[in-house]
């Protein structure tokens, strides 16, 4: 198990900023070249964020101006009728607090798991690391595939159960193996001490591994829950019931299959008035906001995450 | 000389297996975090490779696995003797090589044109901007998508607007598979860039210092350093990429296509999913998804062996 991986390649790391001020001044770029770099950026920083502003637009105009302007980018003629009609169908406000067990319950157990399965396997030295390791990069590698996880999903009795989406993904390889990592470069000498104090090993994951690693855990338990958030396929294999929908499900199935039958009660009055196109912007703006509100916790970590795997392997 | 031999052998192995188990029961502790993550691993991973038995066997979901009798290798002759399974790995490689070809080179470009932007709250702007769609579902993004690419989508009313015919990118054979490469390239082509910026920062600036002097320009620092820099990293990912060849994409392609497209877009996982779990053939779904498992397992072995052969970095 060789795990002095390094994806950056370079021996030294994030070191080595030299005297910018001189360097600075040599490193730059004609103007020419300058005004062409900001503008291919700023060309890819509008393709990605132009969809979500004109989504959004749509979700707060009223239908006869969304036939009229496709490309809306603000909204005109303000109205907040899709919003009121996803409220007040409950069916999605219903997905969301489903989904919102999942991500919640689903990424505490997995970090549960995680984190003292990942302080045991970085202890090289216990006999058997190497087979025990062996036995998570396999499973990591080689999947058995869709069916055979369905039918073992089914023999448990989960199908039509939220724990179907939250037991079969209890712990994921990757995020074992970028956690033990990690708890390496936590100093030895710290573990040692205390354990010359008399702490047991459960005391000094909890006491001194744990609050030392709390970029990673965050970083982790973020992986985690952006995954539950997302996750849709599992839900499509196991749930059923769609009253037991996940956000992703009901969605899919408004968005994507336009029907709103799942919404519930339709009242036949309302609809007339409301185009499914602001609903739907309406239904994809309501997914999003969670994501938003998070996002920066989302990228800083993130990006740390990366880093982690990438520099420390 | 053989007497003292014979005695002190045995006493060795004693002893190591004596010092063997005390480092187990001094170890008991490790054991004991370790134990919930193995049996997770157990069932969930290694029962399901004993359901790779379904694959061998008429499986009925009701008499269960072990009742159902064996077949032998009566799925797998069915899968391989059948044209949907040819059009399969044909469409699942293919979509794989376009999102290679085409999609694979956009974040280091990315990443290197970010990387000579010295205005720090613009590049601070464009990251946050262009990372965002990664951390959305494809359930999302891909209502997003269907905004712009639906008959009466966006992307139509300007084609018809300018006096161009229009396109249906959802059902047309030619224009699905281009689309999904173009789309998967919008939502992660930001998120992408942050290896290649890690490894990027990681280049020792002495080396520019030394290219300057040698009366290097922008274009050949680039050339002779910052790729040379990233190589080992691109490489990586590269391999990594194709060990994923198998797996073209379920999410996006799942929510996206439908049957006027499964000619070019019926992917292994889609396929699996229709008639495996939908159709309850789980036989055959279990065939076909051992196929995509070996093969796929087979490539990410060839690549890190690879990997090895080329410097001292492994996958694992």
């Amino acid at each position: 198990m060789r795990t002095k991986t390094a994806l950056t390649g370079s021996s030294q790391g994030v070191a080595g900023v030299a005297p910018a001020a001189t360097l600075g001044r040599l490193r730059r770029n004609p103007l020419w070249a300058e005004i062409i770099i900001y503008s291919i950026l700023l060309v890819a920083g509008v393709i990605t964020l132009l969809p979500i502003v004109v989504v959004f637009a749509r979700s707060l105009s009223p239908s006869y101006i969304i036939a009229r302007y496709p490309l809306l980018l603000w909204p005109r003629d303000v109205t907040l009728e899709a919003y009121q009609y996803v409220f007040q169908t409950n069916t999605l406000t219903r997905s969301f607090w489903i989904t919102v067990f999942v991500t919640v319950m689903g990424t505490s157990l997995n970090l549960a798991f995680t984190i003292p399965g990942a302080f045991g396997l970085s202890k090289t030295h216990v006999p058997g690391n190497r087979i025990l390791m062996g036995i998570i990069v396999f499973a990591m590698l080689f999947h058995a595939g869709i069916v055979p996880t369905y039918i073992l999903v089914n023999r448990l009795g989960l199908l039509n159960s939220l724990w179907s989406l939250i037991i079969p993904v209890l712990v994921s390889p990757f995020n074992v193996i970028l956690m033990r990592n990690y708890f390496w470069s936590v100093p030895l000498e710290l573990e040692d001490s205390a354990k010359i104090d008399g702490a047991s090993d459960f005391q000094v994951l909890v006491r001194i591994i744990v609050p030392l690693s709390k970029p990673a855990i965050a970083t982790i338990g973020l992986f985690y829950a952006v995954s539950h958030w997302n996750d849709f396929f599992r839900a499509l294999f196991y749930i059923t019931d769609n009253t037991k929908w996940p956000l992703q499900l009901l969605l899919r199935s408004i968005v994507i299959n336009s029907n709103f039958q799942n919404m519930g009660a339709v009242d036949s009055g309302r609809e007339a008035f409301v185009n499914p196109e602001n609903i739907k912007a309406a239904s994809i703006v309501f997914a999003t906001v969670p994501i938003l509100l998070v996002y920066p916790f989302l990228q800083k970590y993130f990006v740390k995450g990366i880093m982690l795997g990438a520099v420390k392997g | 000389m053989s007497r003292t031999k014979n005695t002190f052998a045995p006493v060795v192995a004693v002893d190591a297996r004596a010092s063997l188990w005390k480092r187990v029961v001094k170890a008991r502790s490790i054991y004991l975090f370790i134990l919930p993550t193995l049996l997770y691993f157990l069932v969930f991973s290694y029962i399901p490779y004993y359901g790779l038995t379904i694959a061998f066997k008429d499986f009925r979901i009701f008499s269960g696995l072990a009742a159902s009798p064996w077949v032998g290798l009566k799925h797998f002759e069915g899968m391989f003797t059948s044209p949907d399974f040819a059009r399969l790995v044909r469409n699942t490689v293919l979509i794989s090589t376009y999102r290679i070809v085409f999609g694979f080179p956009v974040p280091i470009l990315f990443a290197l044109l970010l990387n000579e932007v010295r205005h720090m709250t613009y590049k601070r702007v464009i990251q946050t901007v262009t990372y965002f769609p990664n951390f959305l579902s494809w359930v999302v993004f891909g209502g997003i998508v269907l905004v712009f690419i639906q008959p009466t989508g966006i992307v139509n009313a300007v084609l018809s607007e300018l006096g161009l015919p229009r396109v249906n990118f959802l059902t047309s054979t030619r224009n699905f598979v281009p689309m999904l490469v173009v789309t998967d390239i919008i939502k992660g082509f930001g998120f992408g860039a942050i290896i290649y910026l890690a490894a990027l920062s990681g280049i020792d600036s002495q080396l520019y210092e030394a290219a300057v002097i040698d009366g290097a320009g922008r274009l050949k620092q680039t050339w002779h350093v910052t790729l040379p820099g990233i190589r080992p990293t691109i490489v990586i990912m590269f391999i990594l990429s194709l060990g994923n060849v198998m797996s073209a994409g379920f999410d996006q392609i799942f929510v996206l296509y439908n049957a006027s497209v499964y000619r070019v877009a019926d992917i292994i996982d889609t396929y699996v999913y229709r008639i495996g779990l939908q159709n309850a053939r789980y036989s055959l779904g279990t065939a076909v998804g051992m196929f995509k498992g070996v093969i796929g397992f087979v490539l990410i072995f060839v690549a890190n062996s690879i990997i090895r052969r080329t410097g001292e970095y492994s996958l694992w």
